[in-house]
């Protein structure tokens, strides 16, 4: 069974969305404990991968379909950068999934069918994207997950159709353009292998094509990442999007992207020649744009969601600078960070759905009292903003001490201005929602769905509120074991020599 | 005039290609009106899939039927981009169909889809 184990990540999920409406028409629950419980299957091979992959000491995992031999079939590699990402996705695809159930209870078959289908589907793009080791079967798993995505950010409501249809608009720019570089690619090799398009595209690294091929492919990814300046979707599609899945889109769509960055720039196109050298000061230039920009945007913004959506633009930004800086502390800190932006802003929208579903509006000037209201949403909360600005011992401290190093390490001492000014405005605009909640008079806000007791929130929405708020809390505490026990395991060639 | 006709011959027609591509994306960017902004997004794609067709192009070879005269691989054509470009249109049908769904759903909320009057209701 357990050599099976990587296809079940994304077969079964697969399976489930498909099959997910024929269950809701027979009863109308049906379908979504069977998407919930594919998740779950799904955590559990991912995590089984992870396991193997560590203890065969990061030797990487190679599965290949249909009897196909590589580079001709297509194949499945795990090594331990993408297996932990994967027990990261379905974990939180798990917590939200579960979390989803109360906001649907009301809705009929049709609905509450069509929402875990699109919900399942858009795991399997997420993990089938990071899962692959073929580029043309990550184009395939990035359409998957842009086109859940968008029905994802349509059911959200009235404005949310504008936003959906912008997304889909800019979005397809992005893919159609990961397509011509990978064109490109293709013409030049002759391969669609990762492994294989690594080790064959050597003699072309001077020609034009291969710059033109990476400048289509950062863009590409850049628009499907929110990279600054490329991020205008993104605001309109985090508010409006369906506040139960509002937090699986904003925390994982950015990261599949991002690293299918990561593995195109230090695993396939390595790091060590003038085309990508000048790629990565684009990218760190734009990177820093983004955290300056996300940050001052995000002060501005009146509306939480909207503010959050900003901040993700800055962090998205952090991720793109340690990619930039081009050695193993920068690297590691962009993967760290990318684990750790997911869970914080996750827990965030987790806090903002519960908040939705109580009181219907998420004004940021009307959050006062909530700690009374809605306390395991205020715990977490804090534990994640507190995260997001970066104090130990919660997660984001690690990731930001290892952008630190690696701005140190490359004498790149501007990126530690940068990175301290951006980290000082995260500071400003959580302190002001920590003191609107604390000290603030109570807000006056009519229950859309009253709920009495201690938690606030209807038992599964609580439960994943909960589990977030420690997973901040264990991954700093751990941290240092992730970085050893995992990511080291993984490290791209380039800084093995 | 030899440049020009080495141009055309060896880069010609990705040259077009290219103009078909950034005319989809100027359509997207300056039409008014989201059918024709859609519509723009359909020729961009268009010219993704004419592109791989493109460089699959090879002069003097045949289908990539097995018929019994030779197996040297220069006498065949590459079937994989066409493989790759079928897949790419089923993308792309996939695409147009949830943007026409939305658009729909768009036209009954604002009751319109020119750009201005949509966001000016929406901004109501």
């Amino acid at each position: 069974m357990s050599q099976h184990a990587p296809i079940f990540i994304v077969l079964l999920p697969l399976t489930a969305a498909l099959l997910c409406m024929l269950f809701s028409r027979m009863s109308r629950n049906l379908g979504a404990y069977l998407v919930i419980a594919s998740i779950a299957a799904s955590l559990a091979s991912a995590i089984t991968v992870l396991n193997n992959v560590v203890a065969a000491g990061g030797k990487a995992i190679h599965y290949t379909m249909g009897g196909w031999m590589p580079p001709i079939g297509i194949e499945f590699v795990l090594d331990p950068l993408n297996s932990v990402l994967l027990v990261l996705i379905t974990f939180i695809s798990l917590l939200v999934s579960f979390y989803g159930l109360p906001f649907v209870k009301d809705e009929d078959w049709l609905h509450v069918g069509g929402y875990y289908t699109l919900f399942g589907l858009l795991t399997v793009g997420l993990c089938g994207m990071i899962a692959t080791g073929d580029v043309f079967n990550l184009y395939v798993f990035l359409e998957i997950m842009s086109l859940s995505g968008y029905g994802l950010i349509a059911l959200g409501g009235k404005k949310s159709m504008l936003a959906a249809f912008r997304y889909l608009l800019i979005g397809t720019i992005g893919a159609s353009l990961y397509l011509l570089g990978v064109g490109y690619l293709y013409a030049m090799t002759g391969t669609l292998n990762m492994a294989d398009l690594a080790a064959l595209i050597g003699p072309h690294i001077h020609s034009p094509l291969f710059a033109m091929a990476v400048g289509c492919l950062i863009i590409g990814f850049g628009i499907k990442m929110a990279l600054f300046p490329l991020h205008g979707w993104q605001p309109d599609a985090y508010t409006f999007s369906h506040p139960g899945a509002a937090a699986f889109i904003a925390g994982c769509m950015s990261k599949a992207p991002a690293y299918a960055m990561i593995r195109f720039v230090y695993y396939i196109f390595q790091v060590n020649n003038p085309v990508m050298r000048s790629a990565l000061d684009i990218i760190g230039i734009l990177g820093v744009g983004g955290m300056l920009i996300g940050s001052f945007m995000a002060l501005a913004m009146r509306d939480f969601r909207r503010m959050l959506a900003y901040s993700s633009v800055a962090q998205i930004g952090y991720i793109a600078m340690g990619v930039a800086m081009g050695n193993m502390y920068g690297f590691i800190g962009a993967v760290l960070h990318m684990i750790n932006h997911a869970i914080m802003k996750s827990g965030l929208f987790l806090v903002i759905g519960g908040i939705v579903y109580r009181f219907g509006v998420v004004h940021l000037y009307r959050l006062g009292g909530m700690n009374k209201k809605l306390t395991i949403s205020t715990i977490t909360l804090v534990l994640c903003a507190l995260s997001m600005i970066g104090l130990p011992p919660t997660a984001g401290f690690f990731s930001k001490w290892y952008l630190m190093m690696g701005a140190w390490t490359s004498q790149n001492y501007f990126y530690m201005v940068v990175l301290v000014i951006s980290s000082l405005l995260n500071a400003i605009y959580f302190f002001r929602i920590i003191e609107q909640m604390f000290v603030q008079r109570e807000a006056s806000l009519p229950d859309v769905h009253p709920h009495e007791g201690k938690l606030g929130l209807p038992v599964p929405m609580a439960i994943p509120l909960a589990v977030i708020g420690l997973t901040v809390l264990f991954l700093g505490w751990y941290s240092a074991d992730i970085i050893n026990g995992i990511i080291k395991l993984g490290l791209p060639e380039v800084f093995l020599r | 005039m030899d440049v020009l006709n080495e141009f055309l011959k060896t880069r010609g027609i990705y040259s077009l290609v290219m103009v078909l591509f950034f005319l989809g994306v100027y359509g997207m960017v300056l039409s008014k009106n989201y059918m024709k902004k859609l519509m723009a997004m359909n020729v961009m794609q268009v010219a993704v899939i004419y592109f791989y067709l493109c460089f699959a192009q090879k002069d003097g070879a045949m289908i990539p039927i097995q018929n019994g005269l030779t197996t040297n691989p220069d006498a065949y054509i590459n079937p994989l981009p066409h493989g790759l470009m079928l897949t790419a249109i089923v993308v792309s049908l996939g695409t147009t169909g949830v943007a026409i769904a939305l658009l729909m759903r768009i036209k009954e909320i604002y009751g319109s889809v020119e750009e201005k009057e949509v966001l000016r209701r929406a901004s109501q």
